[in-house]
């Protein structure tokens, strides 16, 4: 049963690639929705009993894939309450996006070939969080990474989205070879890539801040930085937006970007054997989700706006791995997971109504003509600005914020980064909902209203952006921990420095009361617009500062100046190939002795005789010599 | 001055193939180049009688009776060659065979 579910989107795949024209357009959605409604179905099939029989894991070997020495590599899937939490929110969500596709995606000319890599790109994520060694998580980890290569690049007539594709595969290809060198040293030092052996012996082979164990903990972490776009390798998330929205959602919510924060977490006794490292990943979260943040306030384009709000989000998962908040790291994911996937699928709807535009100053006034659009990105932007009390993000964020000041790793720097990312958050947040949905509509087009196919899924998420916060509560409110405690037959429970109510409270009102002032703030800026602040924002500084913002603090352009323009001045030198001078070398020698002896064959009889001659002579000569000395 | 016999016919032979050899790199008339031949040849030949009479030994005679079976059967083979290349060249010079050169 549990072979079927990563198996089942592979599947589909392989039939959609083979298949190719033979499928109508309804059989396609059919096939590739279907696999993924399967697997979400076997997952709940297999999920439920799973959950409530209380066991830790169930363990499938399908087949040994390599073997070498003692080393030796299985097809082995399991089961744990980690992975379930992904594998549910990979199926779920992404059935909803494949769902929403059909809709978005219908009128495309190359219909199977978009849904043959979203399976692809599902499955090959089910396989990374349900492989049971490492190197099959790598073969996951890879395929995921091919996916978002075809699928970011997926209008590839435009030179610019070939571009993106190659920036987000070669970038995320610099934190994969870091990861790949961390596998290596694992089995130099213990042996195996099986992740229970390794966790389990791990404590026994290394004791805390060992120098070894702290290179591979950053190791990994390399590899998770590139793939979940964290500080410094988040470049190639914002230019992944070439790709078709549902890719984005789908990237964003469901796949690739949270694989890193899977590593992290599943890893987390190495993290914990190394206390610099996961240092490091809050240090890298914290900074991360305040850049991010303040890029995403003064986007344009309706999905950069949420692609640096991602970046922020993951951020703070990071942030909560660090500070050894394990279970909110992960919390955090599922509830992002849902109104990410919900935010990034209305994004897509306004794009659709809107004839492809994807401006956010060319819309306005949306929320009269597309009603049902408003009110669902709605509940996702409050879920994303954590809105108390009824929004998931709430819960999560909250969590987060408040255990990365009072557990023991945790920090007042990291709460202060914490809190004003929220802030930050609340305010990119509605300054997107105020301009795309208030106002006075900035064109003339008629926004035409999606179907039933792109709205359905739309609801779903809404609802689950809504309801999945309550299945973690904070202390100061009901104190329910489902998800924390069910968690923690993988991973540990938090330790705090201090439990305090009062304080959590305090935390709690002011990170609430930072997200209306920045609701606030929001809506004078956008839809306001009073004097004094179009001076401020006018200012030299402000523009200046705005500029760099826009450009994601000039990463881009640091990272051509540092690393593309060498490379490419290099190639440029090398255009000749220097080391294939040597090559060359060896045949112009050859060619020219083959010229010079081809000369001696002049076809005249007597040269040969003279030839043979004095050869004989010399031979004779030599010979004599020898035997008179 | 008395000069052993030995040495007298070994020098002879030497002579006679060191001509040989000259006219047959001198020469470009491919009949006279097999000339050549037969005279070094021979020359190998004188030398192997007269080894053999130094020795008392009988055996450079039989080789010497190889020799002479073995030049008849090669100016057989070598005029049938010239005749051919005469039909082909319309000539014996041996320079004009030179088709084949690199």
């Amino acid at each position: 049963m549990l072979s079927l579910i990563p198996a089942l989107p592979f599947f589909s795949a392989l039939v959609l690639i083979l298949g190719g024209r033979a499928f109508s357009r309804g059989a396609v959605s059919a096939i590739a929705c279907g696999s993924i409604g399967i697997a979400a179905a076997i997952t709940l099939l297999l999920g439920i009993p799973f959950v409530q029989s209380g066991e830790s894991s169930i363990v499938q070997h399908l087949w040994t894939w390599m073997q070498a020495g003692n080393f030796s590599a299985g097809i082995d899937l399991r089961l744990d309450a980690l992975s379930l939490a992904f594998v549910f929110v990979i199926t779920f969500v992404g059935f909803l996006i494949h769902v929403y596709s059909t809709g978005y995606m219908a009128d495309d000319a190359d219909y199977t070939r978009f849904f043959a890599c979203m399976n692809l790109f599902v499955g090959a994520m089910l396989l990374l969080v349900l492989a049971d060694n490492l190197v099959l998580l790598y073969f996951g980890w890879e395929g995921v990474g091919l996916c978002s290569y075809l699928l970011i690049g997926f209008w590839y007539k435009d030179p610019a989205n070939g571009y993106a594709a190659r920036k987000a595969f070669i970038v995320t290809r610099v934190g994969d070879t870091a990861m790949a060198i961390a596998l290596f040293m694992l089995f130099q030092h213990t042996g195996t890539l099986q992740i229970p052996q390794i966790l389990a012996h791990a404590p026994e082979i290394w004791t805390t801040g060992n120098a070894i164990i702290v290179l591979i903990a950053f190791l990994l972490l390399g590899g998770a930085v590139g793939k979940s776009a964290q500080l410094p390798l988040q470049t190639w998330l914002p230019d992944a937006m070439a790709g078709p929205t549902p890719v984005s959602a789908l990237i964003h919510a469901a796949t690739m970007v949270t694989a890193g924060v899977y590593l992290v977490a599943r890893m987390h006794v190495l993290f914990t054997l190394a206390p610099a490292a996961q240092t490091g990943v809050a240090v890298i979260g914290a900074v991360t989700l305040l850049l991010a943040g303040c890029s995403a306030l003064v986007q344009t384009d309706i999905k950069r706006v949420l692609a640096y709000s991602t970046i922020s989000q993951i951020g703070y998962m990071f942030l909560a791995l660090g500070v050894g908040a394990w279970s909110a790291a992960i919390f955090h994911f599922v509830t992002h997971a849902f109104f990410k996937a919900l935010l990034f699928m209305g994004a897509g709807a306004v794009i659709v109504a809107m004839h492809h535009e994807q401006d956010m100053f060319k819309m306005g006034g949306l929320r009269k003509q597309l009603p049902a659009v408003f009110w669902t990105f709605l509940i996702g932007a409050a879920s994303l600005s954590a809105i108390p009390f009824v929004t998931s993000g709430f819960y999560s964020k909250d969590q987060i914020v408040w255990l990365a000041w009072s557990s023991v790793q945790g920090h007042t720097f990291y709460w202060i980064a914490a809190i004003a990312g929220a802030f930050l958050t609340a305010m990119y947040t509605f300054r997107m909902v105020f301009l795309t949905f208030y106002g006075a509509p900035a064109t003339h087009h008629t926004a035409h209203t999606p179907g039933n196919r792109m709205m359905i899924p739309l609801y779903i998420l809404a609802a689950c952006s809504t309801l999945a916060g309550f299945v973690e509560l904070p202390h100061t409110l009901g104190h329910v921990t489902l998800f924390s405690s069910w968690l923690q037959q993988v991973l540990p429970a938090v330790q705090l420095q201090q439990e305090s109510v009062a304080l959590e409270w305090t935390s709690q009102l002011l990170a609430a009361g930072l997200t209306f002032t920045g609701i606030y703030i929001a809506w004078t800026w956008v839809v306001q617009k009073p004097d004094g602040m179009v001076r401020f924002s006018q200012m030299p500084f402000m523009r200046w500062l705005r500029r760099l913002w826009f450009s994601g603090w000039a990463f881009d352009g640091f990272y051509n100046m540092l690393v593309v323009r060498p490379f490419v001045r290099t190639a440029r030198m090398n255009r000749r190939d220097m080391i294939d001078r040597i090559y060359t070398a060896v045949t112009r020698i050859t060619e020219w002795c083959h010229d010079v002896l081809s000369r001696t064959q002049s076809g005249i009889l007597r040269w040969y005789i003279m030839g043979v001659v004095l050869g004989a002579v010399v031979i004779l000569s030599v010979l004599i010599w020898r035997v008179s000395v | 001055m008395n000069i052993h016999p030995t040495t007298a016919g070994m020098t002879l032979a030497g002579i006679l193939f060191v001509l040989g050899l000259i006219s047959m790199l001198i020469r470009r008339n491919m009949i006279f180049m097999l000339l050549s031949v037969e005279i070094m040849l021979n020359a190998a030949g004188l030398a192997f009688i007269v080894a053999s009479s130094h020795w008392s030994q009988p055996d450079g005679q039989v080789m010497f009776m190889f020799i002479l079976a073995m030049a008849a059967a090669e100016v057989s083979v070598g005029l049938a060659l010239i005749l051919q290349l005469y039909h082909q060249l319309k000539s014996l010079d041996s320079d004009e065979a030179s088709r084949m050169r690199g």
